[in-house]
């Protein structure tokens, strides 16, 4: 159990930096660079870890409160969620909420942490954050609510578990749909192209990033690094529904679990090259029209 | 064969939605024709290779899929109009409504007395829901050329309710069917042309305000 648990978050630990590494060469490969190496996002970390952090002095511990809830949440949210086809370490009935909820303490605790620096550019960066991450989540809870029909289980653990691929062969078309859903949510959870770009700072347009102005150092290095794991762990949800395959091998599974994985971010990359950002009014729209798809695998799946 | 079906009929719902949400008139033509596409494959998988469903397929496809959308692209073109406009209802509150009619469907195909073989196939869910879009389109937006869009979607669900009846219809009719959509089409080209003449836009309500 505890072992299943540490090598679990051993992978989180160990595998999301990649992600965005992957991420990051795909885009470069695709504007015609040769990018920075696929291990810059590690190098990034090590250098923030370093690095001296400033305080401002208005701040109150709401705003160094930030960065340790989301650095928190991602692994213990990751605990619930099967890795590929090996299982979750804890599972119990009900905890898809505790999954969805655990992003939300760490979504109120970052735009706490923006609020709290005062500054009016911030508080229009948690304005827009929140009301995006409000609009994505009865996507996420319908994916949900159609995983844990088709399971038959309240509980992760069982709803992405061995019941999964026969699912695929009894509900197929729902079961896309809410994979479809699904990825637009982590398109706007993870602050991606179309939704938000993580590239540009100071620029009027931007959610994520402009929460995350004054942290420096140390702090900026954990919101980097949660926001790597929380990559991972939906990204994990989404490689388990799009690959349900159980192996009776071990290194099998693990190999097409990272594979997946991999295979994510490239599909991530690839959307970030291809894709122009939307107009912030339009994002809304986009996102009611995910809610209304993955309503609309619910109901596909309720007249079975 | 089954499952086939279902995903076929299943895009056609995507395509209802995206025009329902989407502003851009070049856009909502191609998904239009894509959805047109899509629906005149579904006699050939619903009832086999035959030559009255081949016949049946090509037809819609030549008409749905590829002319009609090129008519309107030419009309688009020369009435050099991009986007919808301001329709009565927005498009998150038209979409809302589309899902909610679309669910509607599908619960009241549940109840409706069909046969065993239609009981469990997406057809007349999808059908229902794809005319309630057309009214949808029809009665929400402003340029013409959106409502011709409408009045496509409309006779869309027509067909996909005539595939389930193929066998027993005669060819003949459907060929009516066929042209009495293409007449209309063109008769609406030339009252596009016409409205953009006379007043240099297409939004149909000055029409209910005509003058000397």
């Amino acid at each position: 159990m505890i072992g299943k648990a540490l090598s679990h978050l051993l992978l989180l630990f160990l595998l999301s930096p990649l992600l965005l590494g992957v991420i990051g060469k795909t885009k470069a490969l695709f504007a015609g660079r040769w990018g920075a190496p696929l291990l810059q996002p590690y190098f990034d970390l090590w250098k923030l870890a370093r690095k001296e952090m400033v305080l401002s002095e208005t701040t109150t511990w709401v705003f160094l409160a930030g960065p340790l809830i989301g650095f928190i949440v991602p692994p213990l949210a990751a605990l619930f969620i099967p890795f590929g086809a090996l299982p979750a370490p804890v599972s119990f009935n009900g905890d898809l909420i505790l999954f969805v909820y655990l992003f939300g303490l760490a979504r109120f605790f970052t735009a706490g942490a923006a609020l709290d620096t005062g500054s009016s550019f911030e508080g229009m960066g948690a304005a827009r954050e929140v009301t995006f991450s409000c609009l994505a989540e009865p996507t996420l809870l319908f994916v949900l609510i159609v995983l844990a029909r088709l399971a038959g289980d309240l509980s992760l653990g069982a709803m992405l578990g061995p019941t999964l691929q026969p699912a695929w062969h009894q509900a197929g078309a729902a079961l896309g749909l809410a994979l479809v859903s699904l990825f637009v949510v982590l398109l706007v959870e993870n602050s991606r192209i179309p939704f938000d770009d993580p590239n540009t700072h100071l620029e009027l347009t931007m959610v994520h990033e402009v929460m995350v102005l004054d942290h420096s150092g140390p702090a900026f290095g954990l919101i980097l690094y949660g926001a790597a794991m929380k990559l991972f762990v939906l990204g994990a949800v989404l490689v388990r529904m799009a690959l349900p395959m159980t192996y009776p091998s071990f290194w099998l599974n693990l190999a097409v679990f990272i594979g997946g994985m991999l295979a994510l971010a490239v599909l991530i990359g690839v959307v970030e090259s291809i894709m122009a950002r939307l107009r912030l009014i339009r994002v809304p729209q986009v996102l009611v029209g995910t809610t209304l798809l993955s309503a609309f695998a619910m109901v596909l799946l309720l007249r079975q | 064969m089954h499952d086939l079906n279902n995903l076929l009929l299943l895009a056609v719902i995507l395509c209802n939605f995206f025009t329902l949400g989407s502003s851009r008139l070049g856009a909502c033509i191609r998904v239009v024709a894509l959805q047109g596409a899509i629906i005149s494959v579904l006699p050939v998988t619903v009832h086999g290779p035959t030559g009255h469903s081949l016949l049946l397929g090509i037809g819609a496809l030549a008409l749905k899929g590829i002319f009609i959308p090129w008519l309107l692209f030419r009309a688009i073109r020369e009435v050099r109009i991009r986007r919808e406009v301001e329709p009565l209802i927005g498009y998150i509150p038209t979409l809302l409504i589309g899902a909610l009619s679309t669910s509607a469907a599908f619960i009241f195909a549940e109840h409706l007395p069909l046969i065993a073989e239609h009981r469990d196939s997406l057809f007349i869910p999808t059908a229902l829901a794809t005319l309630f879009t057309g009214f949808l389109l029809l009665s929400t937006r402003r340029k013409a050329i959106t409502q011709v869009l409408g009045y496509l979607i409309f006779e869309n669900a027509i067909f996909i309710l005539g595939v389930l009846l193929a066998e027993a219809m005669p060819l003949m009719v459907e060929a009516g069917v066929l042209l009495d959509l293409l007449v209309a089409t063109f008769v609406m080209g030339i009252v596009i042309n016409q409205i953009n003449r006379e007043f240099s836009t297409l939004n149909t309500e000055r029409l209910s305000a005509l003058k000397e």
